[in-house]
């Protein structure tokens, strides 16, 4: 199991470095020069030219990206050009609204996904079954403001139920009421991603249905109840926890749309608002930190793989 | 053909997904003859106006007329949809063919392409429009090669496995070129697979470039996309509530019928590759 994960860890070496030249590369692609991109339009001649020779812009493009790669490892990504702070401190500031949004979506995700898909499986091609399928297309159909909009226009401004905008901190106040201005949001962002969740249990559990295995359970008498989740549901369990590197993606991306919507200060709405203002070193933060967190996830996801199968680790 | 036409018959919900289709692309190729009113038409007197006889989805801010603006709109969705599935499955299918089957391309390729795939489509979108500027053909590029990787993953791993083939081998040993053998042999083969992705992409790109257009990060303002509609629509969440309500719905009928008709295709398509199409 150590020697597996060790070779993974390895095999991330490449893909790290080429993300990497990637973000980097970003900044030098945009039309211009990245002094004046850097410090904005008004910026003078004479401030251009100092921050070229503190950035080293005037040097080799190589030793510029080992430059910044260092930096990078030392956990100096540069300073935003609108806010004039240093980006990790930006970034830092708006990561708890993202979190706790991509934490509790991802509950909800599991908790609709998964039960609705076990009973579509059970009762395939039932009208439950067409009614489930039918319901998980339209929600992957639904543009994810849209819904969001809609939600609040409903339980916000017609019934006044739950707040429609904002989030204070539950940091800073400890007041764990403030959950509720998150409602509207997780619901907005979980339904479209757990269509997937719903159609992937469904097709891979009707899969291991047809193992002889899932016959001799039957055949010995035991019931039903117990083949679904004893021997389909957990056989079927692999393919759902491969789906769950790609469900944080979706999330992520959900939390931009999501964050703008209800004006919610997190990293989300930190990237529209960053593109908006053509904020770039805060941009270039993001994207290699969400890179790198979709690296991770997928490494554990691997791991826990080999670790519900043992063929995986020995293959 | 005829099968994959009785395929919509038989199921019920997908034969009113073609039907939604052909209603959208008939608006959006029609538009000029079928739009009540200028889609542009300024008339401040008539602002604002929910659903009436005169304006059957109301009127907007400017008193231009919603469902003049939503048919134009449709032409928008589908040209900027279209332009996207062209540009990625035309240089996905090249670059996904040539990696899978000279492998010495595949590992500096695929190792990017992997990479970009660590990338939310949306926040990958986000970061060209950033690079590109508002644009329409920006756009079409931004979310274009957010799609491309995809459809290149799906080539790749189809194309290994096809040039595997026992006809293949017989076609090598009777002579045939690279070329030939690409582009005769297994480009035939791809067909379905790309038809399926091409129709999946074509509903995916739809959503993201609405809500690029709903940032304030798609197509210029001054264009009718439904995107835009809305993004004007929200400040009047409160007091309008059909200037959302309108063009949202056809957003989600116009995906949900690429979905469905994705959805049976894939139904149809050759056991064989079911494994690589999963949709997303």
């Amino acid at each position: 199991m150590l020697y597996y994960i060790l070779r993974r860890l390895l095999s991330l070496l490449p893909s790290l470095f080429i993300m990497s030249v990637l973000v980097f590369s970003f900044i030098h692609l945009i039309p211009g020069d990245p002094a004046v991109i850097l410090l904005g339009d008004q910026a003078s001649p004479a401030q251009v030219a100092e921050l070229k020779v503190s950035l080293g812009l005037d040097q080799p493009i190589y030793v510029q990206y080992l430059k910044w790669a260092a930096a990078v490892l030392h956990g100096d990504f540069g300073k935003s050009v609108f806010f004039s702070q240093p980006v990790a401190e930006v970034i830092a500031g708006r990561t708890e609204t993202s979190v706790c949004i991509a934490v509790l979506s991802f509950m909800l995700v599991l908790l609709i996904g998964i039960p609705i898909g076990i009973v579509s499986a059970a009762k395939y091609n039932s009208k439950l079954d067409q009614f489930f399928s039918g319901m998980s297309m339209f929600l992957a159909s639904v543009p994810t403001f849209w819904l969001g909009l809609n939600l609040m226009t409903l339980f916000s401004v017609q019934f006044k139920l739950l707040p429609s905008s904002g989030f204070p901190s539950i940091l800073q106040s400890g007041d764990l009421t403030n959950l509720r201005y998150l409602i509207l949001p997780c619901l907005t962002l979980a339904a479209p991603n757990s269509a997937l969740i719903i159609r992937l249990t469904r097709a891979s559990m009707l899969d291991v249905f047809k193992e002889d295995y899932v016959r001799t359970a039957r055949a010995k008498g035991l019931h039903e109840l117990k083949v679904v989740m004893l021997h389909v549901f957990r056989n079927s369990l692999i393919a759902v926890v491969s789906a769950l590197g790609f469900t944080f993606v979706g999330l992520v991306a959900g939390t931009v749309v999501t964050e703008t919507v209800f004006s919610l200060p997190g990293v989300g709405r930190l990237v529209v608002e960053s593109v908006l203002r053509r904020d770039y070193p805060v941009i270039q933060a993001i994207i290699l930190f969400i890179a790198l967190l979709y690296m991770l996830i997928n490494l554990l996801v691997d791991i826990s793989y080999a670790w519900l199968d043992p063929r995986i680790r020995h293959g | 053909m005829n099968d994959i036409l009785r395929m919509f018959w038989n199921r019920k919900i997908a034969f009113f997904g073609l039907m939604m289709l052909i209603l959208v692309i008939l608006m959006g190729l029609l538009a000029p003859l079928i739009a009540p009113y200028d889609p542009f038409g300024v008339m401040p007197e008539h602002r604002l106006q929910p659903p009436n006889g005169l304006h059957l989805f109301g009127t907007d801010n400017f008193g231009r007329d919603i469902l003049s603006r939503i048919i134009y709109g449709a032409r928008m969705s589908l040209i900027s949809s279209a332009g996207v599935v062209a540009f990625s499955i035309f240089f996905g299918v090249i670059i996904g063919m040539f990696s899978g089957y000279f492998r010495k391309v595949d590992i500096v390729f695929m190792r990017v392409i992997d990479v970009l795939m660590a990338f939310p489509p949306l926040l990958l979108a986000l970061v060209f429009m950033a690079i590109l500027g508002r644009g329409l053909i920006n756009v079409i590029l931004a979310v274009g090669v957010t799609y491309l990787t995809r459809t290149v993953r799906i080539v790749f791993g189809l194309t290994l496995k096809i040039k595997e083939e026992v006809y293949i081998e017989a076609f090598r040993s009777a002579g045939a070129t690279d070329l030939r053998l690409l582009f005769r042999h297994i480009l035939p083969n791809l067909a379905s697979p790309i038809i399926v992705q091409a129709s999946f992409t074509f509903a995916f790109s739809l959503l993201d470039m609405a809500a690029l257009d709903f940032l304030g990060l798609g197509i210029p303002p001054e264009i009718p996309s439904w995107g835009n509609m809305l993004s004007e629509g929200t400040i009047y969440l409160t007091r309008s509530p059909w200037l959302l309500l309108f063009p949202g719905f056809f957003i989600v009928l116009t995906v949900f019928a690429f979905n469905l008709a994705g959805d049976v295709l894939r139904d149809h398509l050759d056991p064989r590759f079911r494994r690589e199409i999963s949709g997303v």
